[in-house]
């Protein structure tokens, strides 16, 4: 049972690493052209 | 032989006239000023697909003089500039040359899409509540007891806070609005059984109980944001498409000052009795009269009249028909909001107020379902208060009736369907408005059409040519290709394998009369029979458009207004689903009779005016036919409010396209059948998910007002029940059968951005 006082923080830590991850991305417009970004790849700059 | 037409106050250069294009003042007029002299400027660039695309049109700008950078937006097919200068860099031709034709947009893209990262945002948080409440519910379903399952418990509310204030104050929200207005909506039980689901999951969990809720609440939220999301995403990339369209009113006008000056005035500025210069190309801003310059000008999407009308100084012109071939100087005679098109915008609001408030599908489900469900929860809540006594169980039992009815199946059943409908048209190339509209459009029982851009192609074709000599034809073909207007275009476009081998000199345009051309020591005349033929050949017979050697005749070209592609199959198409269809037109007689013959139409009218093609679809409406009005004109727009449902082509006016629920974007007239086929196949699903959600509800709700369900049933009752719902909207796509002969139709992206 003691193992879930660690398991649990560091499964939430995880995961709100991504959701944090996701709102940055979110606020730093990448979600505004999906299109775009997904032919950019193919562009060298 | 002199230019006799044009002027000397209109040294115009007729190259630079005939380009459509805004003007650089037009330019200038629409940038948004940035500060520091550096301005930004937003084009619609409807032809990018891809990479390659993206990087020709922003290293093709970056590289004008004048502009800092230039970004391309794919999904919105747009293109924002920052450039510095006092005048604007020629983008619009150079993108044109490099083969990607493009126009001002209306909107600034640069202000963010505010509702879809909101609602991003709530579907990330509430998907992530979701993952790690789940995943802790299944330890406390699989046996977990006692000081553990307290602990999950405890940690899952503290999860649930920011979904229940993140995400579930989008339905708070719209519930509360709802609700202030005297109205329901399907946000209110979904708002009333999250929180309830929420606060008696927090009592059970303080006071060590067996059974709580968080997952259930976060789960349908989840659900239901996912729903939303989609719709929004649906409507935006319509309204995003809708927007990409050429705009086709001007934004203003070239005034002429008394000493000759020339500056660009907003279209608001302009006042009776200004003077103001009208390229060949453009659009009239407002009602005026023509003082100089001769042109033909062409009032198809105005009046509806298919044939041009010749002008010259002294004609009245109207606001928003097209000036085709020659530079004028106009005085308005009317402001703008005095003008035939604000006269148009006065009846629209007239005819909508007239038309009632449609209540939507889902609206109307709702107002049914909500009382039944709370009354439902409030009475199991009642039962168990007299039968046990025990106020915390009649709490418990009540708050699972509601989260075990939660509209989740039903919150899903019409916006799930409506996205996939959308989708389905959109991928035919057909916008879509409003979910609301594919309602109407289901239901209609009558179809009206507009003649002129809306059966026809709203340009003229080239019918007959009299008996030509190769030689002849050539000679006609390079005048013709030399020239912008539309029966030159007929010709060329008509002859497009003929070779290039005719040396023209001295080419000229006449506006309003024709082309005029030297090769082979002899002057040739494409044009006006009155003007290219010497008065001693000229009799009463010979009217229209001629080709003349020196005077002589040689040949002479009829055209017409042709059908729309598949104008034939579309009306066939209705006509074997049982529909009445009519045409309404405000073109001569002849040219609608014989339109209407094409199509074997019997109901027709001609020389309708905008207020007449009001009332008689308000006569429809009285005798309780519901009727789809297609239309484009700018005659058109009142009476396509005053229809039950509207549908416009890509090329109507700008008027008419916002007046319209549907825009088509392709040529085919199919656009039609194949929507109201969408549309009905769509209601039937609609209707399906409702039976199936309230079959749900008949077996699911006696057992939980009996006290036997559990989160566990309550959980899987819930996903399962909003699976079949979006399972079976998705039958939409499947049904490929019936769709795929309609799918091919051929896609000119040109033709939008020509029209």
């Amino acid at each position: 049972m003691e193992t879930l006082l660690y398991l649990m923080p560091i499964a939430l830590i995880l995961g709100g690493l991504g959701l944090a991850a996701f709102v940055w991305a979110l606020r730093s417009g990448q979600y505004e052209d999906m299109d775009g970004a997904a032919e950019r790849v193919l562009v060298d700059d | 032989m002199t230019c006799c037409a044009t002027s000397a106050g209109l040294a115009v250069d007729i190259e630079s006239a005939r380009n459509a294009g805004p003007s650089a003042d037009e330019i200038l007029f629409a940038a948004k000023k940035l500060g520091d002299g550096t301005f930004q400027t937003d084009l619609s660039v409807p032809s990018m697909h891809c990479a390659a695309c993206m990087r020709t049109v922003e290293n093709g700008l970056t590289a004008l003089p004048g502009v800092i950078s230039a970004r391309v937006n794919l999904s919105t097919k747009r293109v924002t500039v920052k450039w510095k200068g006092d005048e604007a860099p020629a983008f619009i031709s150079h993108l044109d040359s490099m083969g990607y034709p493009a126009h001002l947009t209306d909107e600034f893209v640069s202000g963010k899409d505010k509702t879809l990262s909101e609602l991003l945002l709530a579907v990330g948080i509430s998907g992530f509540a979701t993952g790690n409440i789940m995943l802790l519910s299944v330890s406390v379903w699989s046996g977990a007891e006692g000081a553990t399952r307290d602990l999950f418990h405890w940690i899952s509310a503290l999860i649930a806070i920011p979904v229940i204030v993140f995400a579930g104050r989008i339905y708070f929200r719209s519930a509360w609005n709802a609700l202030r207005h005297g109205r329901m909506n399907m946000d209110v039980p979904i708002a009333i059984g999250v929180s309830l689901a929420y606060s008696t999951s927090l009592y059970e969990t303080v006071t060590h109980g067996e059974h709580a809720y968080f997952d259930a609440s976060v789960s349908l939220l989840f659900f239901l944001l996912i729903g939303r999301t989609l719709d929004h995403v649906m409507r935006d990339r319509a309204r995003a498409a809708v927007s990409g369209l050429v705009r086709l009113s001007p934004r203003g006008a070239v005034r002429v000052g008394k000493d000759g000056s020339r500056d660009y005035i907003a279209i608001g500025e302009i006042e009776p009795g200004m003077e103001l210069l009208i390229s060949a190309g453009d659009r009239i801003p407002v009602n005026a009269t023509v003082i100089d310059g001769v042109s033909e000008l062409d009032c198809s999407l105005a009046t509806g009249e298919s044939a041009t009308r010749h002008i010259s100084p002294g004609a009245d012109i109207l606001a928003g028909t097209h000036n085709l071939s020659g530079p004028l100087i106009v005085r308005a005679s009317a402001a703008a909001k005095d003008s035939f098109l604000a006269e148009m915008v006065g009846l629209m609001e007239a005819a909508e107020q007239g038309r009632g408030t449609y209540r939507r599908l889902a609206d109307r489900a709702s107002a049914m379902y909500s009382p039944v469900v709370h009354i439902t929860a409030l009475a199991t809540f009642i039962g168990w208060m007299f039968a046990t006594g025990d106020w915390h169980h009649a709490i418990t039992v009540a708050t699972a009736v509601l989260i075990i009815t939660c509209p989740c199946a039903l919150g899903l059943a019409v916006p799930i369907v409506q996205v996939v409908a959308a989708r389905r048209l959109f991928e035919n190339g057909i916008m879509m408005k409003d979910g609301g509209a594919l309602e109407r459009l289901a239901e209609i029982d009558a179809v009206v059409f507009d003649k002129t851009g809306t059966l026809t192609t709203g340009s003229p074709v080239l019918q007959s040519a009299s008996v030509l000599g190769d030689g002849e034809m050539r000679m006609a073909v390079a005048l013709a290709r030399s020239s912008g207007h539309p029966f030159s275009r007929a010709i060329a476009k008509a002859h497009p394998h003929v070779p290039n081998t005719v040396r023209l000199e001295e080419v000229s345009e006449h506006p309003g009369l024709g082309i005029e051309g030297r090769a082979g020591g002899y002057t040739w005349r494409l044009g006006r029979a009155s003007w290219a033929l010497a008065p001693s050949e000229q009799t009463s017979t010979t009217t229209g458009t001629v080709l003349s050697k020196d005077g002589v005749m040689l040949a002479s070209f009829d055209f017409f207004d042709d059908l729309r592609r598949d104008a034939a199959e579309a009306v066939a198409a209705l006509r074997d689903e049982g529909i009445p269809i009519e045409i309404l037109s405000g073109d001569r007689r002849s040219s609608v009779a014989n339109v209407a013959s094409l199509l074997s139409i019997q109901a027709f009218s001609a020389g309708v005016l905008p207020a007449d093609k009001v009332s008689r679809l308000q006569h429809l409406k009285t005798s309780g036919a519901r009727a789809l009005m297609v239309g484009d004109g700018i005659n058109d727009a009142p009476a396509m409010m005053a229809a039950h449902v509207s549908m416009a082509p890509a090329s109507a006016a700008d008027i008419g396209r916002s007046a319209a629920d549907f825009i088509f974007l392709r040529d085919s007239l199919k656009a039609v059948p194949l929507s109201l086929k969408v549309a009905r196949h769509a209601e039937r699903l609609v209707k399906q998910n409702f039976t199936l959600a309230i079959a749900y509800n008949v077996i699911a709700v006696p057992i939980a007002v009996m006290g036997h369900v559990t989160p566990l049933i309550a959980a899987i009752a819930m996903s399962g029940s909003s699976l079949l719902v979006i399972g079976n909207a998705m039958r939409l796509t499947a049904g490929e059968g019936w769709l795929k002969r309609h799918a091919s139709l051929p896609w000119t992206s040109r033709k939008v951005v020509d029209a």
